[in-house]
């Protein structure tokens, strides 16, 4: 059968030059594996980014003569939005408590003081994928119109600096990623086209004894499909080792989602066939 | 008279560089022929064997191969033509990290054969060209005369119509060349055409009973089946000192 001759011969050929699959297999896993390191990077950067966004919080003071039934109702129709994770009501006496902890330094002034001058407010958290600046503003505007309601803080400025930061993060990444890629790419396929030309006797030979096309390059592109696993695969390997190195000695990572390593093992294989198939039909039709 | 296997119709092949290889050649192999091509270097022997395995297409002309004309050829259909061929060359062309029994079965695998069937004709191939006890030899442990033994069996493997021989004892010592050359002879006594480029003038010369063709500079001039006069046989290397 076709198809076993076509995975007994892609296996044969590990066997019978496994110097140049090695090659092959490690030019694929040195540019995976650089493509990895930077997977890592930019995801640690994102996940410490994202961790400031979820700090995002709008703070709504709010009125001494605030009727309590209208706080009331307002807490019940803020949490109710669908942009809002979390309604939070911090009264004087908690906002004082808080004010005592985390300023020290004012302790005595506070001390001093016959009656309480913090407000009661609404610490408000957003869901994930509304803490942009837009929403984060909406939010306020909308706990403007509230009669109960003194003042809205909320940190636009650092927020609109992290969101930008975000972007350029990502559109380095997605520049520098792709470049990467191109530059695994070119090498991959040299390594591939050396490892065609060094079989073109082979290939010379399956032609005059009446090989079909397809018959003579389903070896090659299986033999590329598996090379470039075996890339892949080693370049997980480094990764994850880099990773653990990095994470002991310097600062701790997270690892890349599973969803990035499951897509980079599949280009990884995809791309060794598909380089492999390219090298051999533009050997077959230049022969 | 039986179907000719190989019909070459005022054929011309001009290679851009060198020039015209072939001029108005015109000749048939029929079934069961035994055809010695011969004349000096660069006479077009090669060539005249390039235009049968559809390598290349003449300039102008036709060439026809049991059933397939050189006018009408697609990519695909020339597998299936290569198949019906069996081909030797000076150099064996084995594969070199494959025993003799692999290199024989290639030739059967590419053509999708079965594997039980791959096995046991393989068997009586190498038994065929005396090599059965040499079945798990790589080619470099192997002679010259085996070598191209094994190379006859892997050209004998699709049943062939013609087998194409370029010079295939070009590389051999005599002995090996006279047993090369006898099996031939019983490969040919067995049904299958022989078309053998060579330019030994003494094997021809000692087996006047077959075919011979002989070109110089691209062009027949001696053709030992054609009627008297057809060809300037002035020319013919193959009539002098006879």
């Amino acid at each position: 059968m076709p198809t076993f001759y076509a995975i007994r011969e892609a296996t044969a050929a590990f066997r019978r030059a496994p110097l140049l699959v090695l090659l092959s297999a490690l030019a694929i896993a040195f540019s995976l594996f650089v493509l990895g390191l930077f997977a890592l990077t930019t995801h640690n950067i994102q996940r410490a980014l994202e961790r400031i966004e979820e700090r995002v919080e709008v703070v709504a003071y709010l009125r001494e003569d605030a009727p309590p039934e209208a706080v009331r109702w307002m807490e019940r129709e803020l949490a109710a939005q669908p942009e809002v994770q979390r309604v939070r009501y911090v009264s004087k006496l908690e906002a004082l408590a808080k004010a005592l902890r985390e300023m020290a330094e004012f302790r005595e002034l506070y001390e001093d003081l016959e009656t309480n001058p913090l407000p009661a407010s609404f610490e408000i958290r957003l869901r994930p994928g509304h803490r942009d600046p837009a929403t984060v503003a909406r939010i306020a505007q909308l706990l403007r119109a509230y009669p109960a309601v003194e003042d809205v803080r909320f940190g636009r400025d650092w927020l609109e600096k992290i969101v930008l930061l975000r972007r350029l993060a990502a559109g380095f990444a997605l520049a520098l990623g792709g470049a990467l890629a191109v530059v695994g790419a070119i090498i991959i396929a040299a390594a591939i086209r050396v490892a065609v030309f060094a079989r073109r006797n082979e290939i010379a030979i399956m032609r005059l004894v009446g090989a079909t096309d397809g018959f003579i390059e389903a070896p090659f592109v299986l033999e590329g499909l598996l090379v470039g696993l075996a890339g892949g695969l080693l370049a997980l390997g480094l990764t994850v080792l880099a990773y653990r190195a990095v994470s002991a000695a310097l600062v701790p990572l997270e690892w890349i989602p599973d969803g990035w390593v499951l897509a980079g093992l599949t280009a990884a294989a995809l791309f060794g066939l598909a380089s492999s198939a390219i090298a051999v039909r533009r050997h077959l039709r230049t022969t | 008279m039986s179907v000719p296997i190989v019909k070459f119709s005022a054929v011309y092949k001009e290679y851009p560089r060198s020039g015209l290889a072939l001029r108005n050649v015109t000749f048939e192999v029929r079934k069961g022929e035994f055809v010695f091509l011969t004349g000096h270097s660069g006479a077009g022997k090669s060539t005249v064997l390039k235009l049968i395995r559809m390598e290349e297409l003449p300039t102008a002309g036709e060439v026809r191969v049991s059933g397939f004309s050189s006018r009408r050829m697609r990519r695909r259909d020339i597998p299936l033509l290569r198949r019906k061929l069996g081909v030797v060359f000076q150099n064996f062309l084995l594969l070199p990290e494959r025993t003799a029994e692999e290199n024989i079965a290639f030739a059967l695998e590419v053509t999708g054969a079965k594997r039980a069937v791959v096995r046991t004709k393989v068997g009586r191939l190498l038994a065929q060209v005396g090599l059965a006890h040499k079945a798990l030899a790589l080619p470099h442990e192997l002679s010259g005369g085996e070598q191209q033994r094994v190379a006859i069996a892997r050209a004998l493997a699709n049943d062939p119509l013609i087998l194409l021989a370029d010079e295939p004892t070009g590389n051999l010592d005599e002995w090996s060349a006279r047993g090369i050359f006898e099996l031939f002879r019983e490969i040919n006594a067995a049904g299958t055409a022989v078309l053998m480029a060579t330019h030994n003038l003494e094997l021809v010369r000692a087996h006047p009973q077959y075919r011979v063709i002989e070109l110089n500079q691209g062009e027949i001039v001696y053709d030992s089946a054609a009627p008297l006069g057809t060809h300037d046989a002035a020319d013919a290397d193959v009539l002098r000192h006879s």
